[in-house]
């Protein structure tokens, strides 16, 4: 667009290959991005192990031929993928690439003058002229008071005109290598906080149920990172006093609240003695967990993220011993809390493991917070527990602990069921209170029910790192994108006293370097402010500014 | 929290009212479109707001006074109806915001129907900058579409919002983004506006470097707000389900269109890449579509607000 080939032919040359490099990185650059959003879609469409591997058993299923070779190829694993890895990786490098140059190109430029004033600006995006009174030198002058905040430089070309060269909008490129410097950052912190974090689930009844973080055996599941290996967690501990859970009338959820208590590395007095608020060490702290309201203890965070009911029933035995259990049943239906599950029973008092094996119980079926039968079926109609009921088998057995084979807490090992070792000997409905005899004369009672609340304990070191790179990408971003590299000449040439004399004509130019739209008005501006002075105008085209697109 | 069910009735009535003015300012360029010939727009439009800074113009019409005047009145009713449909619509929303005393955008009816109004806005403000009101049929079409499928597939009687939404991040992660959405849309608009001007087919529309500035200024405004928005939603999730990011299929494929407009950006500043970049740009919109409808309603994930079956 700079119209001047002779006089900055070496530029043209040097712009020509920098264009040149800019070109085949940045093609580079855009086919890893496009690489990029095409490998992720696998990952957002298709069901992963990290989010739900059961998901992932289904779709196998469903789908056998193409499974294997979609597993094969990590689809069920996207996001730890070497493939997946490959590209990001390969990008970050082309980024590096093209950042440090750019970087270097940035710092000498800060310290270069304005490009020089182009021989005809009339040729620019941007132009004006007119004819004013004042000296050359006076009008440049005023030109530099007026561009404030632009880099200036004044020159006096040959012919006698005077000129001045002006930039402004260093701040883009700035923004724009913060802005890949804070991804780099990003992608740097969210692999530490990958490697060095944890998260994990636990189970915990309401009513004084206690979680302590002492390991990876305190949890139900629990995913380490790398450099992770569960022996150095953040010490706390939760107990669970108290669970509500509120709902609309429609049965919608309105709010779920924990009141728990907790003690944390301080109360453990890993500090000085004293250290504790509370007081003495070892003492329990009330507070509230809620949706969107997470406990935060030094490094680890507690959410409450699910609950569900545990019924609780007590077995007579013939000989009169009494136990009583109360286990987390899962829910099947999220609305109603319609849930199933299982609760075992070892005969007390039984030391010979033969005989115990044939006298196990397990209590498995239904429950229901509030019970709408359907004949006998058992279903529920409100997530409350209104009016509770349990439709139950009861079995007799070998309930195959011992086997060494892992166990649901939901349900019975179906083998030992199949097998005949383990045998339904009672199927019934109960009510709270009610209660039912097997034929050996042990009572099974339905005498209450409890809440769980399911928690999750998440530590990831590294987060705060990955919010502050975020937050410099955005203003990085928002720099490059609002600020516009611009630059402005000025030249004021007299006019000879052949030509009438006692005149000065001022041209003024302008160009963007990115986009040129937006430019228009603040150059109008200026241009007008430059301009003035005179009211006669040159060329017969006044202020009204010549503009070309 | 209950719900006031009258106010909630009127915001209905306004939202079929809003579908229909809308639908009338969309026959109505589509009248223009057809009507005027070899015409830009109808330079009545952008009196207001231009600041003297004349946009490259087409040459003047070559078809009948008549039917080029038909086209220009067809047009300025036409952005009439559509400040209308706005005003409706708004109230539509604000109504039900009323009605349910919260934000008016907690389930995937009212989503839409706030990227809609953000659209439309974006679009009118557009319109007092630049002579592009021959573009209508293209903003204007996806709207009345979206605004339809919502009000009918999607549409969730008023209620208050489940626990899980209740925070004030709902506010600023969803609002952000509905306005990036919006203005994507518009952006997404121009530039299916500019592959037809420069394929040849369409000479009634803008010029295609008016097309492409428009769609270039759009984008770089909402891409900065989506980034916002995907940030907001990592601090939000950090809160509500213990991670910032976990590849829920809605931030994989919210990152995904991130990702497309960067490429878009990267396009528009290699020389010689208008049009690809205009198709990547497309592209992007097709993503955020494709995230807003199918994400939302086939795959199941965090994000299961949408609050339809
Ligand atoms: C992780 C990969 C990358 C992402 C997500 C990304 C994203 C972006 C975004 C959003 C912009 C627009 C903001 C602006 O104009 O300043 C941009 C601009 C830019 N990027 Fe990247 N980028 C990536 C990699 C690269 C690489 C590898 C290069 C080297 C060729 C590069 C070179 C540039 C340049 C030169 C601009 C400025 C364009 C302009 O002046 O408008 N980027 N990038």
């Amino acid at each position: 667009m700079n119209g001047s080939p002779n006089d900055v032919l070496s530029g043209v040359v040097a712009s020509l290959r920098n264009t040149w490099r800019g070109l085949t990185s940045m093609r580079t650059a855009l086919i890893l991005l496009f690489l990029l959003a095409l490998g992720a879609l696998p990952g957002a469409l298709l069901p992963q192990y990290s989010l739900n591997a059961a998901a992932v058993q289904r779709y196998q299923a469903e789908h056998p031929t193409i499974s294997p070779l979609l597993d094969r190829l990590g689809f069920f694993d996207v996001f730890s993928a070497v493939w997946f890895a490959a590209i990001y990786l390969l990008l970050f490098v082309s980024l590096v690439g093209c950042l440090v140059p750019r970087s270097l190109d940035y710092a000498r430029g800060l310290r270069a003058r304005p490009v020089a004033t182009p021989r005809n600006l009339s040729r620019l995006p941007h132009h004006a002229a007119a004819s004013v009174t004042a000296e050359p030198a006076e009008v440049t002058a005023a030109a530099r008071r007026l561009l404030r905040g632009w880099r200036t430089a004044e020159a006096v070309e040959p012919s006698g005109a005077h000129t001045v060269s002006a930039e402004r909008g260093y701040l883009r490129e700035a923004g724009n290598l913060v802005f890949h410097f804070a991804l780099l950052a990003l992608l740097v912190t969210f692999a530490v906080g990958k490697l060095y974090g944890y998260e994990g689930q636990v189970i915990v009844l309401a009513g004084g149920g206690q979680f302590c973080n002492s390991g990876l055996l305190a949890y139900d599941s629990f995913k380490p990172g790398i450099r992770v290996d569960g022996t150095r967690l953040d010490p706390f501990c939760v107990r669970m006093d108290g669970f509500t859970a509120e709902y609309e009338p429609n049965g919608q959820p309105r709010s779920f609240q924990a009141d728990i208590g907790y003690q944390d590395a301080a109360a453990f007095g890993a500090g000085p003695a004293g250290a504790t608020v509370g007081g003495a060490a070892g003492a329990w702290r009330a507070a509230t967990l809620r949706v969107n309201h997470p406990l935060r203890l030094g490094g680890a965070r507690v959410y409450l993220i699910g609950h569900g009911y545990a019924p609780r029933f007590t077995v007579t035995f013939p000989d009169g011993q009494q136990r009583t259990s109360a286990i987390q049943w899962r829910s099947v239906d999220t609305t109603t809390l319609l849930s199933e599950g299982a609760t075992k029973f070892d005969p007390p008092g039984v030391t010979d493991p033969e005989q115990r094996r044939q006298r196990q119980l397990a209590i498995t079926g239904l429950f229901a917070p509030t019970a709408f039968f359907d004949g006998a079926v058992l279903s529920s109609s409100f997530p409350a527990p209104r009016d509770p009921a349990v439709a139950i088998d009861v079995l007799r057995g070998d309930l195959g602990t011992e086997s060494g084979r892992g166990q649901s807490i939901f349900g019975v090992d179906q083998s030992m069921v199949e097998s005949g070792r383990l045998v339904r000997v009672a199927r019934q409905n109960l009510l709270l209170g009610e209660q039912l005899t097997l034929d050996d004369g042990t009572v099974v009672r339905f005498d209450g029910v409890q809440q769980w609340v399911s928690l999750q304990v998440s530590h990831d070191p590294a987060q705060q790192w990955v919010l502050l790179s975020a937050l410099c990408v955005l203003a990085g971003l928002g720099a490059s994108l609002s600020i516009r590299r611009r630059r402005f000449w000025v030249r004021a040439a007299p006019i000879t006293e052949a030509e009438g004399g006692g005149r000065t004509v001022v041209e003024v130019g302008g160009l963007a370097r990115t986009d040129q739209a937006g430019y228009g008005e603040e150059f109008t501006r200026l241009a007008a402010l430059v301009l003035r002075g005179d009211p006669e105008p040159s060329r017969g085209r006044p202020a009204a500014l010549a503009r070309k697109e | 929290m209950t719900v006031n069910t009258t106010l909630a009735t009127y915001s209905d009535w306004c939202y079929a009212g809003a579908v229909i003015v809308y639908l009338l300012a969309l026959l109505l360029h589509g009248v223009q479109f057809a009507a005027g010939r070899r015409r830009a727009a109808a330079p009545e439009l952008v009196a207001a707001g231009g600041g003297g800074q004349a946009s490259t113009t087409n040459p003047p019409g070559d078809g009948t006074s008549g039917t080029r005047d038909a086209a220009a009145t067809a047009g300025r009713m036409a952005v009439s109806l559509t400040v209308l449909g706005a005003m409706i619509h708004g109230a539509s929303l604000l109504l039900r915001a009323l009605a349910v005393q919260r934000v008016p955008w907690g389930n995937m009816y009212e989503f839409g129907s706030a990227i809609c109004l953000a659209a439309v806005v974006t679009w009118l403000v557009l319109l007092r900058r630049h002579r592009v009101s021959g573009l209508g049929v293209f903003v204007l079409l996806p709207v009345v579409i979206l605004l339809f499928t919502s009000g009918t597939l999607l549409y969730t009687k008023a209620a208050p919002l489940q626990p899980a939404l209740r925070s004030y991040w709902i506010a600023i992660h969803v609002f952000a983004a509905v306005i990036a959405s919006g203005v994507l849309l518009v952006a997404g608009a121009a530039s299916v506006g500019y592959l037809m001007r420069t394929s040849g087919r369409a000479e009634r529309l803008p010029a295609a470097d008016v097309l492409d500035r428009l769609a270039y200024r759009a984008t770089i405004v909402a891409f900065p707000v989506w980034t916002f928005a995907i940030i907001a939603g990592a601090i939000w999730a950090e809160t509500a389900w213990g991670r910032y990011w976990g590849w829920d299929p809605k931030e994989t494929v919210a990152l995904v269109a991130w990702v497309v407009y960067a490429g878009y950006l990267h396009a528009r500043a290699t020389a010689g890449w208008r049009r690809g970049a205009a198709w990547i740009n497309v592209a992007g919109l097709a993503v955020m579509i494709f995230n807003l409808f199918f994400v939302n309603l086939v795959v199941s994930g965090f994000h299961s607000y949408a609050g339809v079956g």
